[in-house]
């Protein structure tokens, strides 16, 4: 076994997966109802253990002095048509339903493992049967499976058991068998394959490892259910049969007597329901925790907000034009989220204006903030995130004051958004016509049938063929790239000033991704319609627009002229991020060029630049002070202590 | 007839199709374990059923007249026979036809999951859509905690549970609704509110955890891209989204709840299938028996067949992703 | 001598009637110690002619051959192909450290030293630190990821490499330090490699010859300097002409009305039905859409006897190899063009 292979990593790495494991089962008895359950549940474990040795004599005594008391100090909860002490036996009666329940769930999780790891192991023929067979199972209610089996195995707790377990099982195959699924289409398994890992190997290292804590919540949450299930069967007279006894027996007998003394049947009722709740919400808690992402942990940022617009009080863009023209002007915007240690700001301190009919990109690495920017410009940043600006003017309308809903038909016509995936952009299950001709019929007040025109019209301007037939059709019967231009067509139903792409070609092919950007041209040409494009591809920014916004760690760093981009750009950034993209001229004798380490981390912004740490240039200037973004005569803006020094070469 | 009307058709055709061959082979799997169900019980299920007392030349003839002595090939093809004739055997105790009591039985059984499914539904939708919206991108919290731990713990408490504790409260201590028996529409209030409210809650519980997925989705983002007022994104954009999830646990909750009948039955006496099954195998009426798990297995699969079809109808996608 | 050829490879999925076919008759070697560049959009079906090569999709038609045999499909001599994936967050389990990853591969019954010596190894040729052979995957960065993904392939003493778009899931900051030690390590220890990817540039970058796919064909293929230079089929000069480009922008809006032209923009990409003729006739700029005389494409599938072996009935024809062949296909390019 390669276990053994490596002596010196293995006992490390077992540790750490041991260790973050564990805490993460820690952290469950942290939440107030994983920590509830978990106590209640060591509590019956316990009772079922200490139970019947303490007191099992003395639920079993017969006093036929007292049959069928009420409570009483003696007797807490009255006594049963033999004189027997209720309580005690309900202590008692924990034993059995509890050891039953967890036997019937480990017969079941066993035999659903088997049945589900069929098809791993023994190939696709077998398993397809065996995949439908459980499926076919799986259709029957649970209680209807165990009476099924019920009949067959003969009333008593043997034939419950078997029962309860044998209708556990397909559910857990099926558990098995989606799990497996997941598993096996990762890489690393194919990786294996490919290797010359065996199936069983597969299985033992790879598949079973990562479904193990799933496979352990469920089996926790099963086995509440057994424990119910199996109450169920013995109040129905099929589980448990006297002289021995558990709680469903004791709950059928106590239902008899009502009339007389309620809390005989209370008592086994409440047992039965918190040990169920007991497991099941152990259970669901950690499924919670072992859902949710990790939260990160770490200092606060620390960057004080407002000592760079402190001590550079000047918009830099103010000069360049006249507020008429201007589209969007923001000043000093930012995005703030909450995060486990204090807020995080991924996008700070942004300045910029586009004027009527300029084509704006905003390029950078993932996490830069290049999307959330786009989408604070576009108020579409939800709690709890929280936008912040100086100033936010669309139109010359400032966006900021008043309500969303004063602004609602201004931004309704007037900006246009595009996604990224066009796919999952579009309402699935409405017509594409429908989606369009709503924004008319909400913001211009058309009726139904006008507004629908409207958007066969603006289909025809996005070069949707047969746009009469396709605003028939449902969006996963168009193509990627006509989605998209849907997308945009959806924008125009309006007369946009501005639109905002958020990567509109990533997920497009490349022939595609030039229909899309050669759309957006033509419109801008048409109208005069201003584009803000945000893509991480600086080779599409260049394409299509006349200015670069250039954003690293949520600041814009350098903002220049595209025909400068690959000659002129200042920041080393910048001119690492052009020297990293091959292009059809790249020297095919030198090493692709790349930036070393990593990209900031919102929650992690060190003092002073935040590219230093990555840039050859830096020095403790750098790392000191954090360089403003400053302007030039021709409107050009740089943020680096070293911008105007030559290259040296 | 357009292109799109013929290539959306021909798919739900084809759906159709192969989703009715489905119901086919699962319906001739439960009839064989139906079948085989007398058949793997061990010992004699004449002598089970008369006990042990009874004398042996009784028992020979039941097992005669029962077609038990014939091969299991012939007696397999004469069960399959007399079910397409409608015949699902004869009552071990009573005698009678095990199809009769079924036709007799099976209103009431009916009338009570019915009600509750519907009044589950009625409940479960708008808690679930409200507190989706409510506690969307991890908004109150607290509310979101009292939601999900009400509704587990009302969806954990078995049936039976429910049962007696309205049997207490309002037979016992007010007295004011009867607890057995189907006499009037009254009779009906306690036997359906335990069905319902445990399916109810699971219900309300997805329905949320649903919600609050469709509302992180691209489409709702675009919708608020489109500045549409937030009654119009929740209804018209996220809602119909839901449901797609309601009506698939719906449909498994409806067999599940025809299943509770068994237990709530037995609580109230209510005159049932569900009650009858519970006494067929204490007496081990094995004919019985078997009729009624049959007829309760094929009600759900057919269920789960036409939750399938209206999930087709309404979203071509999943007839597509089925196949 | 490590030489991997399709012949003529047909991969379908699904049943007779409603399968769908993902590779359709493609012929393709990968010389030895050679890097062949495979370019398509997706669905093209090139991801499925790799992981057909390694035994992870089954083959409908034709054979794939190692140096002249039949690929193994156990025993060491299946480990001869190996291949990296696209997605760094799937490459490796979390529950394995990067040195069990790796080390999966070795033979059987080596002792531990040389097991962590040779991981130790293969990390520094990979340009990563021995140390994090302790290392749980979940504190690498994507970049590195997929530099132990390539760790992992080279274990097993591979004679070629499937680099499955490697690089698409990473920031393009980080995708020279993946794709230098691939181009490193082919040359340094002789592997031949197919490079799969969607950007030509990079394809251009890493790879002596091309092929290009459409819908499940291989529509071309030929030296790198030949495809880009001269492209016969007019997919292959879509893709070059989708090549993003800032000098291209002044010329832009002529070209324009043509790449939105209502039949071009209309992009049918389901392979199926199977259509008569060739398969990019719906969508090529040069066919029966904007020649109504070249009715050929809708009837006949057009054969691959032309210059870089295009299919394409209006491909130039296929030269017979001379000393000045080059002018001869570029004189020859122009007059086809014109007639374009």
């Amino acid at each position: 076994m390669a276990t053994t292979s490596i002596p010196g990593s293995v006992p490390a790495t077992r540790a750490v997966s041991r260790s973050s494991t564990s805490a993460r089962w820690l952290a469950v008895l942290r939440t107030p109802v994983g920590a509830a359950a978990g106590l209640l549940l060591i509590g019956f474990l316990a009772l079922s253990i200490i139970a019947p040795p303490l007191w099992a004599d003395d639920a079993n005594a017969v006093d036929t002095d007292s049959i069928l008391q009420g409570p009483s100090a003696e007797h807490l909860v009255g006594t049963d048509n033999l004189g027997r002490d209720l309580f005690l036996r309900v202590l008692v009666a924990s034993a059995s339903s509890i050891q039953l329940a967890l036997l019937a769930t480990g017969l079941a999780v066993m035999a659903g493992v088997i049945l589900g790891s069929v098809p791993l192991l023994v190939g696709p023929r077998l398993g397809r049967l065996i995949t439908s067979a459980i499926n076919i199972a799986i259709a029957f209610p649970g209680l209807l499976l165990a009476l099924f089996f019920a009949v067959i195995f003969g009333v008593g707790s043997t034939g419950a058991v078997l029962a309860i377990g044998a209708a556990g099982a397909p559910s857990f195959a099926r558990l098995m068998l989606t799990l497996t699924a997941s598993v096996i289409e990762r890489d690393y398994v194919s990786a294996a394959r490919i290797a010359g890992v065996g199936r069983v190997r597969i299985l033992l290292r790879h598949v079973l490892p990562n479904i193990g804590e799933p496979l352990v919540v469920n089996a926790t949450i099963g086995a509440g259910g057994a424990l119910l299930a199996f109450a169920s069967l013995s109040f129905l007279g099929l589980g448990v049969q006297p002289p021995a006894y558990d709680w469903g027996q004791l709950l059928n007998t106590g239902l008899n007597s009502i009339y007389r003394n309620p809390a005989a049947a209370f008592a086994p009722g409440i047992a039965v329901v918190l040990a169920g709740l007991a497991f099941n919400m152990l259970g669901e808690s950690i499924a919670q925790i072992i859902g949710a992402p990790t939260i990160r942990s770490g200092s606060p940022t620390h960057r004080r907000r407002g000592l760079r617009t402190a001590s550079h009080p000047l918009p830099p863009e103010e000069s360049r034009s006249t507020t008429s023209d201007r589209v969007l002007d923001v000043v000093d915007l930012s995005v703030t989220f909450p995060g486990a240690d204090g807020p995080v700001r991924p996008v700070r301190g942004i300045n910029l204006t586009v004027q009527r009919g300029e084509a704006v990109g905003i390029v950078g690495e993932s996490g830069s903030g290049k999307s959330l920017t786009a989408l604070a410009i576009a108020r579409l940043v939800e709690e709890p995130g929280q936008v912040d600006a100086e100033r936010l003017e669309f139109l010359g309308v400032d966006l900021l004051s008043g309500s969303e809903r004063e602004h609602r038909d201004l931004l309704g016509t007037s900006l246009a958004v595009v996604f990224q995936d066009p796919m999952t952009s579009f309402n699935p299950t409405q017509r594409m016509g429908r989606q369009l001709a709503e924004v008319a019929e909400q913001h211009q007040g058309m009726n139904r049938r006008h507004a629908f025109l409207r958007a066969i019209d603006r289909l025809r301007a996005v070069r949707v063929p047969t746009p009469a037939l396709r605003a028939q059709q449902y969006p996963h019967q168009f193509s990627g790239g006509m989605r998209q231009r849907a997308m945009i067509g959806m924008g125009l139903m309006g007369s946009p000033a501005l639109i905002v792409a958020d990567e509109p070609t990533t997920a497009l092919d490349p022939t595609v991704q030039q229909q899309v950007l050669r759309l957006l041209a033509s419109i801008r040409r048409a109208d005069d319609v201003a584009i803000l494009l945000i893509s991480h591809d600086v080779s599409v920014v260049a394409e299509l627009c006349d200015r670069v916004l250039v954003m690293y760690a949520g600041q814009i760093v350098e903002d220049l002229p595209v025909a400068e981009l690959t000659t002129r750009a200042r920041h080393p950034y910048t001119r690492a991020l052009i020297a990293a993209v091959p292009t059809m001229r790249t020297d095919l004798g030198m090493p692709l060029n790349a930036i070393p380490g990593l990209p900031v981390d919102p929650a992690h912004v060190p003092v002073g630049c935040p590219y230093a740490a990555r840039c050859p240039r830096a020095d403790d200037h750098c790392r000191g002070e954090d360089p403003p973004l400053v302007a030039d005569a021709a409107g050009r803006r740089v943020a680096c202590w070293h911008a105007d020094e030559r290259e040296e070469s | 007839m357009t292109a799109r009307g013929m290539w959306t058709d021909s798919v739900r055709v084809r759906y159709l199709v192969r989703r009715t061959g489905r119901l086919l082979v699962s319906l001739l799997v439960l009839l064989t374990a139906a079948f085989l169900m007398i058949h793997v019980i061990p010992g004699d299920p004449v002598r089970g059923a008369l006990g042990p007392t009874a004398p042996a030349d009784l028992v020979a003839a039941r097992r005669e007249s029962l077609g038990l002595n014939d091969p299991l090939a012939v007696q397999y093809l004469n069960y399959l026979r007399h079910l397409l004739a409608g015949d699902l055997g004869t009552s071990m105790i009573s005698g009678l036809p095990v199809s009769e009591m079924l036709a007799q039985r099976l209103p009431a059984t009916l009338s009570i999951a019915l009600l509750a499914f519907v009044g589950a539904v009625a409940i479960a939708v708008p808690l679930g859509v409200g507190f989706g919206v409510l506690t969307r991108n991890g908004r109150a919290r607290r509310a979101e905690l009292g939601f999900t731990s009400v509704s587990s713990v009302l969806g954990t408490i078995p049936e039976f549970l429910f049962a007696v504790g309205l049997v207490y409260l309002f037979g016992v201590q007010w007295q004011i609704l009867p607890v057995a028996g189907r006499s009037g529409p009254e009779s009906y209030v306690l036997p359906v509110l335990c069905l319902a409210i445990g399916p109810a809650a699971l219900l309300a519980r997805i329905l949320r955890v649903e919600m609050v997925a469709i509302l992180t989705a691209d489409f709702i983002r675009t919708a608020r891209a489109k500045r549409l007022p937030a009654p119009i994104i929740y209804l018209r954009h996220a809602l119909p989204n839901a449901l797609t999830a309601t009506l698939t646990i719906g449909g498994l909750l409806l067999g599940s709840m025809i299943a509770g009948t068994i237990l709530v039955e037995s609580v109230f006496a209510w005159p049932g299938l569900g009650s009858t099954i519970v006494q067929s195998i204490l007496t081990k009426d094995y004919p019985v028996a078997q009729g009624i798990v049959l007829f309760y297995g094929a009600t759900v699969l057919v269920l789960t067949m036409v939750v399938d079809l209206i999930l087709a109808a309404l979203d071509p996608r999943s007839a597509i992703g089925q196949s | 001598m490590s030489e991997l050829c399709f012949h003529d490879v047909s991969i379908r999925f699904g049943g007779l009637r409603h399968g769908l076919t993902a590779v359709d008759h493609a012929s393709l070697t990968v010389p030895d110690s050679g890097i062949v560049g495979l370019v398509g959009e997706s669905g093209s079906g090139k991801s499925t002619l790799a992981r057909a090569a390694v035994g992870l999709v089954p083959l409908s038609g034709g054979r794939i051959e190692l140096n002249g045999r039949p690929l193994a499909r156990r025993g060491p001599e299946s480990r001869r192909v190996q291949m990296i994936f696209q997605d760094p967050s799937s490459a490796l389990n979390p529950r394995m450290s990067v040195g069990e990853s790796i080390a999966e591969a070795f033979p059987r019954g080596s002792t531990a030293s040389t097991r962590r010596a040779e991981v130790a190894r293969l990390l520094e040729l990979v340009h990563l630190d021995r140390a994090h052979a302790k290392s749980s995957p979940a504190r690498m960065s994507g970049g590195q990821r997929q530099r132990v993904a390539l760790a992992r392939a080279l274990a097993s003493r591979p004679e070629v490499v499937i680099a499955d778009e490697i690089t698409s899931a990473l920031d393009v900051s980080i995708q020279g330090t993946v794709i230098n030690v691939l181009r490193d390590l082919q040359r340094e220890l002789g592997i031949s490699v197919l490079f799969i990817s969607h950007n030509l540039p990079l394809v251009r970058y890493m790879s002596d010859s091309i092929a290009v796919m459409y819908l499940g064909r291989i529509v071309e293929q030929g030296p790198a300097e030949q495809i880009l230079g001269n492209a016969q089929h007019p997919y292959t000069r879509e893709l070059l002409a989708a090549v993003p480009d800032s000098s291209r922008q002044a010329q832009r809006q002529d070209v324009q009305d043509f790449v939105l032209h209502p039949a071009v923009v209309s992009e049918p990409t389901d392979p199926e039905p199977l259509h008569n003729g060739c398969r990019y006739h719906s969508r090529c700029p040069v066919g029966p859409l904007t020649n109504p005389e070249r009715g050929i494409c809708r009837t006949e599938d057009p054969s691959e006897e032309h210059a870089n072996e295009a299919a394409c009935h209006f491909a130039e024809p296929r030269t017979p190899p001379s000393t000045d062949g080059t002018s001869v296909a570029s004189a020859a390019s122009t007059s086809v063009r014109k007639s374009l």
